[in-house]
C-alpha cells in the first residue's frame, strides 16, 4: 500500500485519478476502521492534510470556507464561526469522542457517504456548498448533491472535497443541529435534523433551509418544511405544519437503531426543536 | 516497497523510524520504538486506551498512520512522569484506586493530562464528557473522576499531589 501526502491539489489528483483502488485520508476516523475490518484495501492512501486550503478556516466575501481536513476539535475553538454558524460546529462536535474529534473532519463524514453523518444535515442546512478540484479543475456542488446514496457519491474520478463554503449570513440568521441517540454521547444519529433561518425585524421568517438525516438513503434538503414555516413567526400551527412536512419526507430503514415508525415521529419532533431554537438564536443575531 | 522513514518528536526526544504504510502510531510506539504504555483495546477508536498527544490534540493512536507523523510532536504515558516523580494525576489515580486491571489507565491519564491543560478546574460534567471515549470495564467511573478532580486541585495550587 502506497502512501502519499501532496502539498498541491493538481498532485492530489493526478494520484487519485491514476490508481484504481486510491483513497483519500482526511481525519482517518472512518478510513483506518475500515481499513482494519478489511471493508477497504485501498492500493494508494492520498493524505491531503498538507494541502493549505484542506486545513484553513477563513472569512470568504462575507461567508465562510471551511478546509475539508479542519476538525472538529480546531471548529470549536473558533469564536466567530462558532457565532456565524453554532448549527453546523454543534453538528460538527456531535461526532465521537474527543478523541476523535481531534482528527474528524467535515470532508470525512459527508465522503464517508454515510447517511446518518451529523455534520452533513447542518451543512446543507447552511447552503454549504463542496468545492471540488479533480483533473479537469475545480467545481461547486451544493452538500446536498454529494451524495447519492450509502457509500455512493457524485465525485468523478480524480475528485475530492477541499473546502466548503458557507454563504454570507444575512442579520437576524442562526442555525441548528439536534439529533436523536438511545445514550448521551459516542453514538450513531437514529435521526438527525438541521434547521437554518433568517427573520426579519419583526420576528417573522423570511428565509429557511431544513435537513433530515438517518431518515432515508441519502441526507435530505426537505424544500417542504422549509417552506412551511417561511411568513411565520413559528407559531403552533407553523410548527405543526412543519412537523408533518418533515414527517412527509422520511423514507427510513427499520434497524437495530430504530424502527421506522419511531424514526418517522422523531424527525417531526427534532425538525420543531431545531427550529425553535434556531429562531431563538436568529432573533438574538 | 520500501517502508517509510519517519523523523519525528516524541516526548520531546527527536525520534526516527521505519514504518509500512498500514503500521498505526500505535504500532510504531509499541512494536518499534519499545514504548508500551500506550495500550491497544479496540483498535477502532471506541476505548481511548491508545490515546496519546499529536501536537497538543488528544486522538487515538490506532486511528493515525505511523507515516502521518513526521515533522509532528508526540506525547505519550511515558512522558509524563518525570524520572522518579509522578505527575499529579498519576498520584491522584493511585490515592483514589481509579484503576484496578490497568489497561485503560495510561489513556485515561493522558486524556485527563489534556483536560486539566485546557481546563484547570472542570466541573464532573465536563470531566465526564471530555473521557467519554476512554472505556474502563473493570471498576467504573466514579473514582477516576474524582481523582481527576483532585488533582485539578492540587495543580491549581501549585502542588504536586
Amino acid at each position: 500500500m502506497r502512501y502519499e501526502a501532496p502539498e498541491t491539489v493538481e498532485q492530489a489528483t493526478a494520484l487519485l485519478a491514476g490508481t484504481s483502488e486510491a483513497r483519500v485520508l482526511a481525519g482517518g476516523t472512518d478510513l483506518l476502521v475500515q481499513m482494519r475490518a478489511d471493508v477497504v484495501d485501498p492500493s494508494l492512501i492520498v493524505d491531503i492534510k498538507r494541502i493549505a486550503e484542506t486545513r484553513a478556516v477563513t472569512e470568504d466575501n462575507g461567508g465562510w470556507r471551511i478546509g475539508a481536513a479542519v476538525t472538529g476539535a480546531e471548529l470549536k475553538e473558533h469564536a466567530a464561526l462558532k457565532k456565524a454558524w453554532p448549527g453546523v460546529v454543534e453538528a460538527a462536535n456531535l461526532i465521537g469522542s474527543t478523541q476523535v474529534q481531534g482528527r474528524a473532519t467535515l470532508g470525512g463524514n459527508l465522503c464517508n457517504g454515510s447517511p446518518a453523518a451529523d455534520s452533513v444535515p447542518a451543512l446543507i442546512a447552511a447552503g454549504g456548498v463542496a468545492v471540488l478540484v479533480g483533473p479537469q479543475g475545480r467545481r461547486e456542488l451544493p452538500v446536498e448533491d454529494v451524495m447519492l446514496g450509502p457509500r455512493k457519491l457524485a465525485l468523478g474520478k480524480g475528485e475530492f472535497v477541499v473546502s466548503f463554503r458557507l454563504p454570507p449570513r444575512p442579520p437576524r440568521s442562526s442555525d441548528a443541529y439536534l439529533r436523536f441517540i438511545p445514550r448521551t454521547e459516542m453514538d450513531i444519529a437514529v435521526v438527525g435534523a438541521g434547521v437554518s433561518l433568517t427573520v426579519d425585524a419583526g420576528g417573522t421568517i423570511t428565509a429557511a433551509r431544513v435537513s433530515l438525516g438517518a431518515v432515508a438513503p441519502r441526507v435530505l434538503l426537505v424544500r417542504e418544511a422549509a417552506q412551511a414555516i417561511v411568513g411565520s413567526r413559528l407559531e403552533r400551527g407553523a410548527q405543526d405544519r412543519l412537523e408533518a412536512a418533515a414527517r412527509a419526507a422520511c423514507a427510513p430503514i427499520d434497524d437495530k437503531r430504530g424502527t421506522i415508525e419511531f424514526r418517522i415521529q422523531v424527525a417531526g419532533v427534532l425538525t420543531r426543536r431545531a427550529a425553535l431554537i434556531a429562531l431563538d438564536r436568529a432573533r438574538t443575531n | 516497497m520500501a517502508k517509510h522513514h519517519i523523523e519525528t518528536t516524541v516526548n520531546g526526544d527527536a525520534v526516527e523510524f521505519l514504518c509500512e504504510t498500514e503500521d498505526t502510531l500505535l504500532d510504531v510506539l509499541r512494536d518499534t520504538l519499545n514504548m508500551t504504555g500506550s495500550k491497544e483495546g479496540c483498535a477502532s477508536g471506541d476505548c481511548g486506551a491508545c490515546s496519546v498527544t499529536l501536537d497538543g490534540r488528544l486522538v487515538c493512536s490506532c486511528l493515525v498512520l505511523g507515516c502521518e507523523v513526521g515533522g509532528h510532536r508526540i506525547e505519550t504515558i511515558e512522558g509524563m512522569a518525570k524520572g522518579e516523580a509522578l505527575h499529579p494525576l498519576q498520584k491522584k489515580f493511585l490515592e483514589h484506586a481509579a484503576l484496578q486491571c490497568g489497561i485503560c489507565t495510561p489513556g485515561f491519564l493522558v486524556a485527563s493530562r489534556a483536560l486539566l491543560e485546557r481546563n484547570p478546574n472542570p466541573s464532573d460534567t465536563e470531566i465526564r464528557y471530555w473521557l467519554a471515549g476512554n472505556l474502563c470495564r473493570c471498576t467504573g467511573y466514579d473514582k477516576i473522576v474524582s481523582a481527576v478532580k483532585d488533582a485539578a486541585v492540587a495543580m491549581r495550587s501549585g502542588h504536586n499531589g
